[in-house]
């Protein structure tokens, strides 16, 4: 099955996979502005996003038609877009949390 | 289903409930298990407490706005016999309301057992002059419903919260009151907030609202957005508050409630419960879930919405809790717990108009009395901690 991801808004410049995509898989944009296909360039699990399209760094990310953070470094279309390529505008603890997890690095627990 | 009714509780102050609930309130946490034990083995008790010795204005608003809820019939009120939070005060105020009300000191009768007893004999009486509640015909114009999400995953702001939102504009158009709250899950969104005000009165209380949570978050380095957050995808508070804000639907936001003040008028409500400044600095805004749905309540939901994409077991006494999941494998998984499937959105199987109607149904059964999941299941989760708000203005309309 091909997997599927969802555009929510014309402007977005990520998308929110509905499906586990392998790399290089071909997901299909789906929603009120779908867009084609996108070619995932690493494995993303179902309801992490990739980039639509190429985004510079310092870009903003958009979704919802709305800036949800902005990119640290150059994302690729096709790439996974998390905590390591984009931060909040507002929370400046977001860049330091495991990446697959979420779990904070700072709290200890001695 | 515009039209529908089904058969409600009149209260004194000309509101009416959904349900007829015996209510136990304990006053510090020593009373606690007392208090359990005394319920146990009635299903038509509920159980919420206060654990601090020393009193807290704000908790004490928040046990009577519970206690005074539209669901409850009747109310015992226990406590240890050294705390500040006086049982007996509680009782009055209940009376005062038209309930039944008793009240009594656990040092007073001989500790746990013959408390236990005691209890179970006044709950009897409670239960017998509770019952003379008039019943009466109640409709949508009637009903509030409040909505929490919690343990969000990204399905939650693509299908759950939408089809909440949906639903929610479907209720406010019927006539009825809808309340949505979590303003630090609206961090990044202060524009398309008070744009949607009613009037210049309800947009400063928005934007003073959503100042208090931006501040607050920012000075104890706490947003809201969890380790398990992160893990279903969501990136940031900004995205997380725009799958948040959803819920809220899309109609005009008619002005901001705080914790234990019910809405003035029918519409679109925002609940504030995020704590204000005060010499002690104490209080903590959306700790768990819980509390959330708590503060929904004392504002007088009858059936809180809770939208839970990863899934969850809470329920919530005096007002049942109706489990939404638009992760349509969480509810494969945990279907013993979860009421309502809104991953269908995202199959294509259904329109979020068709989702939010079928909803609207479900929201219909459960005021005529059928059981939710977290109902049936027993789930009676509360939490009320100190904190300070400053006291609701009681200008406009009467307080519960």
């Amino acid at each position: 099955m091909q997997p599927k991801c969802v555009q929510i808004c014309r402007e977005d410049n990520v998308a929110t996979l509905l499906h586990d995509a392998g790399a290089a898989a071909d997901v299909e944009v789906v929603g009120e502005a779908a867009q084609g296909i996108v070619r995932a360039t690493e494995p993303i699990r179902a309801g992490h996003k990739l980039a639509l399209l190429a985004i510079q760094a310092g870009e903003p990310i958009v979704k919802y038609g709305f800036t949800i953070g902005e990119a640290t470094r150059p994302i690729a279309a096709g790439e996974w877009v998390h905590l390591h390529n984009c931060r909040s505008r507002h929370d400046e603890g977001s860049s330091s949390l495991d990446l697959q997890t979420g779990v904070r690095g700072e709290t200890r627990y001695e | 289903m515009n039209d529908a009714t089904w058969t409600g509780y009149l209260r004194s102050d000309g509101r009416k409930g959904i349900r007829n609930l015996l209510l136990v309130v304990y006053t510090v946490q020593c009373a606690q298990h007392v208090a359990h034990q005394v319920a146990s083995g009635e299903p038509d008790t509920h159980v919420i407490g206060f654990p601090g010795c020393y009193d807290n204005e704000y908790a004490i608003r928040l046990l009577l706005a519970l206690a005074r809820h539209p669901n409850v019939g009747g109310v015992l009120a226990i406590g240890l016999g050294c705390e500040y939070t006086q049982p007996a005060r509680i009782a009055d105020a209940v009376r005062l309301s038209g309930r039944p009300a008793e009240a009594f000191f656990i040092q007073e009768h001989g500790g746990t057992v013959p408390s236990i007893e005691h209890g179970k004999q006044l709950l009897a009486d409670l239960r017998r002059r509770s019952a003379e509640a008039p019943r009466v015909e109640m409709g949508w114009a009637e009903l509030v419903v409040g909505a929490e999400c919690g343990g969000s995953d990204a399905s939650s702001g693509l299908a759950g919260n939408p089809v909440v939102g949906r639903f929610f504009d479907w209720l406010v158009d019927q006539g009825g009151t809808a309340i949505f709250e979590e303003t630090v899950e609206m961090i990044g969104l202060r524009s398309i907030l008070s744009d949607r005000a009613a009037d210049p009165v309800a947009r400063k209380q928005i934007e003073d609202a959503y100042d208090k949570a931006e501040e607050y978050c920012r000075s104890v380095r706490q947003y809201s957005i969890s380790p398990g957050n992160f893990a279903g995808g969501l990136t940031t508070i900004e995205e997380k508050s725009l799958g948040a804000v959803a819920k809220g639907g899309s109609r005009k936001i008619q002005g901001v409630i705080r914790v234990a003040e019910p809405p003035r008028r029918p519409g679109l409500w925002l609940l504030d419960s995020v704590p204000d400044p005060t010499f002690m600095q104490f209080g903590y805004t959306n700790p768990n879930d819980t509390e959330g749905i708590i503060d929904l309540i004392a504002a007088g939901a009858h059936i809180v919405l809770f939208i839970t994409g990863r899934g969850s077991v809470i329920g919530s006494p005096i007002s049942p809790l109706l489990k939404i999941t638009g992760n349509a494998e969480t509810f494969r998984k945990m279907s013993g717990d979860i009421d309502f499937n809104a991953g269908c959105v995202l199959d294509g199987s259904a329109t979020l108009q068709n989702a939010a109607l079928s909803l609207a149904d479900l929201v219909r059964r459960t005021a005529a009395g059928e059981p939710t999941r977290p109902e049936a299941l027993g789930h009676r989760e509360y939490f009320i901690m100190y904190k300070h708000q400053n006291t609701p203005s009681l200008q406009e309309g009467c307080r519960a």
